[in-house]
């Protein structure tokens, strides 16, 4: 592992990183992989710390991958559930920060349908911050959990080509991805109908197609982004099955990728919306290794912002 | 009851007066503007030697929060925080609670004005009833009852025909349309300038054109009405040419701009602090100069802060959830003499029409925003060479939601004097 030392005292965004600290990160995550194949599965490098799980937004997969990480570096972890959160009862979000630090965590996990709260409470707050997705603005572990899963099919996570399909606009996924990649040198191609994909976003470094076939041409990694098919989801495009037609990902377009490009999701999946059921399930698809890597970056991250670098991680 | 102010620069571009001369003030009225007047038999004498005295200011666009939100502010501190910055008179905004769209509204805030009696308070009423876009305001009998404007500031008239009524009804009152041009269909539930910024920061975006539209129906509409139609807070270069072109026209149109959207830009958001949240949005660089550059050539008539207090804990939150708004009253004079007079941007005759002279004009304000025989007595004292730092903890409004904290500069109000009396002295 290289000697460079991750100095970041939270995790607020790609956009806060260096290249060598995503590349800390990802190599402290490969670590960490094997321990989630152990028998006994946990080591004690955050043992008696506490990590906060404070999350305002609907979430099974993030807040259970944040809790299996604390829990296997032995952390406390306690949840704090958005449905019996105070805020139904008007207290603000710093009233209910200041009250659960009254109880001294050591890192506050936080997830949040408001872009920026997880900035908002760094400046007030004491703990580390880790930001589990912030509105429309970032979503930094899954965009880690992604590069570990590229890293580990490429063995590098530089010089490739990413296609970024979907709803780019409302997006945090999109967002920590883009940004990564570019940071990492990567090319990043984003698809999808204008009204969801501004041209505005070339200026992160990206290129924007409206034709899925010509951004696909040549992808190492396909990334899909969930649609909302609820009603009422605005005017950016006229009905699912136009988005299918147009913007779904099948064996037809995926060819356009190179022979050896993998198909990626960060769920929940759509099946046969925005990807086509024998795609999801085919060994292109690294669906659920992406949900195994979470386990890691994620333990990654907190034990980089807050492990004992003394202690054996072994 | 005289006052007697001796030896100030006197500047009044719209008589063109520009002289060391002493303004002698009997009755809330002035009396003399000539050099060395005896101060015999005068109760009160200002030495103003080194300070520019001009006609008082006036803030055209202020939310006074009173009645009904008296947590945010009050009549009575709206007002001292417009004495403190200098100003002789605001006009203030119905968004209360109860609106005010009824003369007993009106009249209300007119009453509690005169009971505290520093600087003078002109309502300005609001043009559909609870502002809810759909029926007029006794808009005659608002006008008998004191009212100088009519506005739904906040929203926007989203209905064509019901801005076309208005203007149309008001021909027969001489008093202004007020709009706060934005459509509401466009700008949703945006929070900040639609651009780069906003897609980065993944926060929901406000086009220009959800302001530009607006502008363009109402300058089509008043093109053929010929009423009076003044646009408030404009933000956009692209507001500006069709104001620029409007006007080239011949259409009568008058408009306003803020100090932030004149002296910060849309990257300050990039903090997700909520104090650089407000309506309009913080824009673009290009849009900044465009309104400087309108200024300049006339485009854009007056200078007016949008004084829109909140509490602190309303501000204290996530971005999305704070209330949209900047107080101004305090910083107004300090920042746009500072950063625009000082550095030669514009010059102060252009500064005294657009603090002072213009929004007397819009508002039609008889006998304000002028220095001669028999004009109200309301002038504002500066010394050009006093430096200013804005700290937050001394205003005197309630608020504290001002996006030029710890900014520093010269140019700093002396007195405030209005109707011969001193509102504020510093």
């Amino acid at each position: 592992m290289s000697e460079y030392k991750f100095n970041q005292n939270h995790l607020l965004g790609i956009d806060h990183l260096s290249d060598k600290d995503i590349d800390k990160i990802l190599e402290t995550a490969e670590s960490f992989v094997e321990i989630s194949t152990r028998d006994v599965k946990k080591v004690p490098a955050l043992k008696g710390k506490t990590v906060v799980n404070l999350f305002f937004e609907n979430s099974t997969r993030t807040r259970s991958s944040f809790e299996i990480a604390a829990k296997r570096l032995s952390a406390d972890l306690i949840n704090f559930n958005s449905s019996v959160s105070s805020l139904k009862k008007g207290e603000s979000l710093r009233d209910t920060v200041l009250t659960l630090e009254a109880m001294n965590p050591n890192i506050i996990v936080i997830r949040h349908s408001a872009s920026g709260s997880p900035h908002y409470l760094t400046t007030f707050a004491r703990s580390s911050i880790v930001n589990a997705g912030d509105g429309f603005h970032e979503h930094p572990t899954q965009a880690l959990l992604d590069a570990l899963t590229i890293k580990q099919v490429f063995k590098t996570i530089r010089g490739l080509k990413i296609a970024i399909i979907g709803d780019i606009l409302h997006s945090r996924v999109a967002r920590s991805n883009i940004i990564l990649h570019r940071k990492m040198g990567n090319e990043v191609a984003l698809i999808g109908p204008p009204s969801l994909v501004p041209k505005e976003f070339e200026k992160m470094g990206a290129k924007v197609y409206y034709d899925i076939e010509e951004g696909v041409k040549n992808a190492d990694a396909v990334m899909m982004l969930r649609v909302q098919n609820e009603r009422g989801a605005g005017n950016y495009f006229p009905s699912i099955r136009e988005y299918r037609k147009y913007f779904s990902i099948n064996n037809r377009v995926f060819n356009k990728a190179k022979k050896s490009a993998i198909i990626m999701h960060p769920g929940p999946l759509n099946r046969n919306v925005e990807i086509d059921n024998t795609l999801a399930d085919s060994d292109k698809s690294v669906i659920l290794q992406q949900v195994t890597n979470g386990i890691a970056v994620r333990m990654a991250v907190l034990y980089l912002l807050k492990g004992d670098i003394n202690e054996s991680i072994n | 009851m005289s006052l007697l102010i001796k030896k100030g620069r006197v500047i009044d571009p719209s008589t063109g007066l520009d002289s060391v001369s002493d303004i002698l003030i009997e009755k809330g009225l002035i009396k003399k503007i000539t050099k060395n007047i005896s101060d015999k038999d005068v109760k009160k004498v200002i030495d103003a030697s080194g300070s520019i005295v001009c006609p008082g200011f006036v803030d055209m666009h202020v939310h006074l929060r009173e009645p009904g939100q008296e947590n945010k502010e009050t009549i009575e501190t709206g007002m001292l925080a417009a004495a403190k910055g200098g100003f002789t008179s605001i006009a203030c905004m119905p968004n209360t609670v109860p609106v005010n769209d009824n003369r007993s509204v009106t009249e209300y805030i007119i009453a509690r004005s005169h009971e505290i009696g520093t600087v003078n308070i002109f309502p300005v009423a609001s043009i559909s009833v609870g502002l809810d876009g759909v029926d007029i305001t006794e808009m005659a009998d608002l006008k008998e009852g004191g009212a100088k404007g009519f506005s739904d500031d906040g929203k926007c008239v989203m209905s064509a025909d019901l801005i076309r009524r208005a203007l149309e009804y008001t021909k027969m009152l001489d008093v202004p349309i007020i709009e706060h041009p934005e459509d509401h269909s466009i700008s949703s539930d945006g929070q900040v300038n639609e651009g780069f910024i906003s897609y980065k920061y993944g926060l929901r975006g406000i086009l220009s054109a959800a302001e530009e539209v607006i502008v363009a129906r109402d300058l089509i509409l008043q093109e053929r009405i010929d009423s009076l139609l003044h646009l408030t807070h404009i933000s956009t270069e692209g507001s500006i040419d069709l104001i620029r072109n409007a006007k080239k026209r011949g259409v009568r149109v008058t408009s306003d701009v803020t100090p932030h959207h004149l002296l910060l830009t849309e990257e300050l958001i990039t903090s997700y602090d909520p104090v650089y949240k407000m309506k309009p949005p913080l824009r673009t660089e290009k849009d900044r100069q465009s309104l400087v550059d309108a200024l300049k050539d006339g485009t854009v008539d007056a200078i007016a802060s949008d004084h829109a207090p909140h509490t602190f804990d309303e501000k204290d939150s996530e971005f999305e959830y704070a209330p949209f708004g900047v107080i101004g009253l305090e910083t107004s004079f300090n920042v746009i003499f500072d950063r625009l007079v000082n550095k030669g941007i514009i010059d102060i005759s252009k500064f005294i029409e657009l603090f002072s002279i213009n929004p007397s004009r819009i508002l039609g304000l008889e006998g304000r925003g002028k220095i001669e025989k028999g004009a109200h007595g309301d002038l504002t004292i500066f010394d050009p060479e006093k430096p200013f730092k804005i700290e937050s903890k001394n205003f005197v409004s309630k608020a504290n939601n001002c996006p030029f904290e710890g900014w520093e500069g010269k140019g700093s109000v002396i007195y405030t004097i209005t109707g011969g009396k001193i509102a504020y002295k510093s």
